[in-house]
């Protein structure tokens, strides 16, 4: 396949991107790759000099070569590694779902609602997220705490006497992840809603269907891509997730984003936290790649 | 077509935008408590954000946070923009499909991966980190965003409008800055503010590549939160929530205007 050639101020202004992405994204990419089968040794010591990358790149390059795969039998050997990577995916499942139970029911009535209020709402659904994630979820640790809003609310209506415990536990990463992920679940299932055909509906309703089979045989299965492309946009960033675990979750809701986190900044092993981002990408490669596809689908289509 | 939505429907709205609403209105309403307790109302007080105006350290990581911001969404929107016209403009040249993956990629990888990555990369090269560090992060996850938003807007205006402006004389450049710039304007001036945003509110990066006297707002932010729920912190995020509602007004109100105009 040969490509197109290219003027030269046109190469000129694609440089600049190209370049800056092949170094600041690219090369470093391949630099966590080569550092995930180095030996341990390596990076025992804390920072920067002690590293010996002052040394020079062939002298780092040198140690480099001496591969291990040692990073990686670690993750699949220690139970605790082990862990981290079932309940990242658990985590990322469950928030998944709570969003799209939410987020279904909200698009749904979106798309029904007046066409004039309409760009309002897709204004109010779309507005927290610019606001500051950290602040989002800082907001609820007031609300989940042992003492908090939600326990404070559930005993005055007498609903309960003892205080839930859901901070600090798996449930609060899954309601924080779930809330602060909404808008990329809720827009695709409303533009998938909103696009439909009504009269498909009226069609099927004259022929006789009641309005649950109507739903569930016409405008589900036709919502469907939405769902998947809201899916998706929720479940990449929930695997990698490191603040909201970390912040809302215990010490024992280990994920693989908090493993990399504890390996690099705590136990100042840098091949492993490399090793743990290799093997965290491994999850997301297929759903990366479907992303990546659509993407390049959406462009092709224009 | 009639209104079609229903009580039902009205009480999931309601619901949602309530799951929504109600947690960053309870962080707002109870900056302004007099009590210390975060969860227990004591009166209406504004004495935490008289407090926050003596914290020494907050201040300085939020002056740091918007050099940062506004630094790497500038060089972002550079970029971004002339990714854009590439992806658009320039039909199937040769790595055209790396250049699009590197594009779309750091957008669904985890932070943690590009800001480990990045850091190596920096002690590779033997890069002080600091101030430059963090911005040249920022400004490559910023300019992705940037491109995507451009790029929307590229494919999206008659093309014809730039052959006219060839047909009649304009070279490359002239035809550029006189008919595409002005027409792509509002796009660039949103992908300027996500960058913005992206930058001032960002934790995982920068806690990477961060050095010694950079450390930003949220990094300050996040290692007080660690130690607790305090009114203060109440008070600065709705300082910030508000900070960042103005500039995103403004700058939809400035991009309406550029719009109107081109």
């Amino acid at each position: 396949m040969s490509g197109r050639r290219l003027t030269w101020p046109q190469r000129l202004a694609l440089a600049a991107p190209y370049l800056w992405l092949a170094v600041f994204f690219a090369a470093p990419f391949a630099i966590i790759v080569r550092l995930s089968f180095s030996q341990s040794v390596l990076a025992q010591p804390p920072y920067a000099p002690q590293f010996d990358f002052g040394a020079g790149l062939a002298d780092v390059l040198e140690r480099v070569r001496e591969f291990t795969v040692d990073n990686y039998a670690l993750f699949f050997s220690d139970a605790l590694y082990v862990q981290s990577y079932v309940s990242s995916l658990r985590i990322a499942l469950l928030s998944t779902a709570l969003a799209l139970a939410i987020a279904y029911p909200m698009a749904l009535a979106m798309s029904r609602a007046p066409a004039r209020l309409k760009p309002a709402l897709i204004l109010l659904a779309i507005a927290p997220f610019w606001t500051s994630f950290l602040i989002r979820v800082y907001a609820w640790i007031a609300i989940l705490k042992d003492e908090g809003f939600l326990n404070a609310a559930l005993k005055g209506l007498g609903v309960i006497d003892a205080p839930l415990q859901i901070f600090a536990t798996e449930a609060a990463v899954v309601i924080g992840i779930a809330y602060s992920y909404l808008p990329f679940m809720v827009l695709p299932i409303f533009n998938a809603l909103d696009r439909q055909d009504r009269s498909l509906v009226e069609a099927a309703l004259d022929l006789g269907a009641s309005r649950a089979s109507a739903f569930w045989t016409v405008t589900f299965p036709l919502s469907l891509p939405g769902v998947f492309a809201g899916a998706l946009l929720v479940f990449i960033p929930a695997v990698g997730e490191f603040v909201i675990p970390d912040l809302l979750g215990g010490s024992d809701t280990l994920t693989i984003g908090r493993t990399l986190w504890n390996e690099f900044f705590a136990n100042r092993d840098w091949p492993v936290a490399a090793a743990a981002a290799i093997l965290l990408l491994a999850v997301l490669v297929a759903p990366l790649i479907f992303f990546e596809r659509a993407q390049m689908r959406a462009e092709g289509r224009r | 077509m009639t209104n079609r939505l229903g009580y039902g429907g009205l009480l999931v709205l309601l619901f949602a935008f309530a799951f929504l609403y109600v947690p960053i209105g309870l962080l707002v309403a109870y900056s302004f408590n007099a009590s210390k307790l975060v969860t227990v109302w004591g009166g209406f007080s504004t004495k935490w954000y008289a407090s926050l105006l003596q914290n020494e350290a907050l201040l300085s990581a939020a002056w740091v946070s918007l050099r940062v911001a506004v630094a790497s969404a500038f060089i972002a929107s550079v970029l971004g923009t002339l990714a854009a016209l590439a992806l658009a403009r320039y039909g199937r040249f040769r790595g055209r499909t790396a250049f699009a993956a590197m594009i779309y990629a750091p957008m669904v990888m985890p932070e943690v991966v590009i800001g480990l990555a990045l850091l190596l990369m920096f002690v590779t090269l033997d890069v002080e980190r600091g101030l430059w560090t963090v911005i040249i992060a920022h400004a490559t996850l910023g300019m992705c965003f940037v491109a995507v938003v451009v790029h929307a807007r590229l494919a999206r205006f008659d093309r014809s409008l730039e052959e006219a402006a060839m047909d009649l004389g304009a070279g490359p450049v002239q035809t550029f800055a006189l008919v595409t710039l002005p027409l792509i304007a509002p796009a660039i001036v949103a992908g300027f503010l996500l960058a913005f945003t992206i930058s001032l509110d960002d934790f995982v990066l920068a806690s990477f590549v961060s050095g010694p006297g950079s450390t930003t707002l949220p990094m300050r932010i996040y290692a007080q939160v660690r130690l607790g729920v305090t009114p203060e912190i109440n008070a600065l995020s709705t300082l910030l929530l508000g900070f960042v509602g103005v500039v995103v007004l403004l700058g939809l109100a400035f991009g309406r205007l550029l719009r109107r105009r081109g």
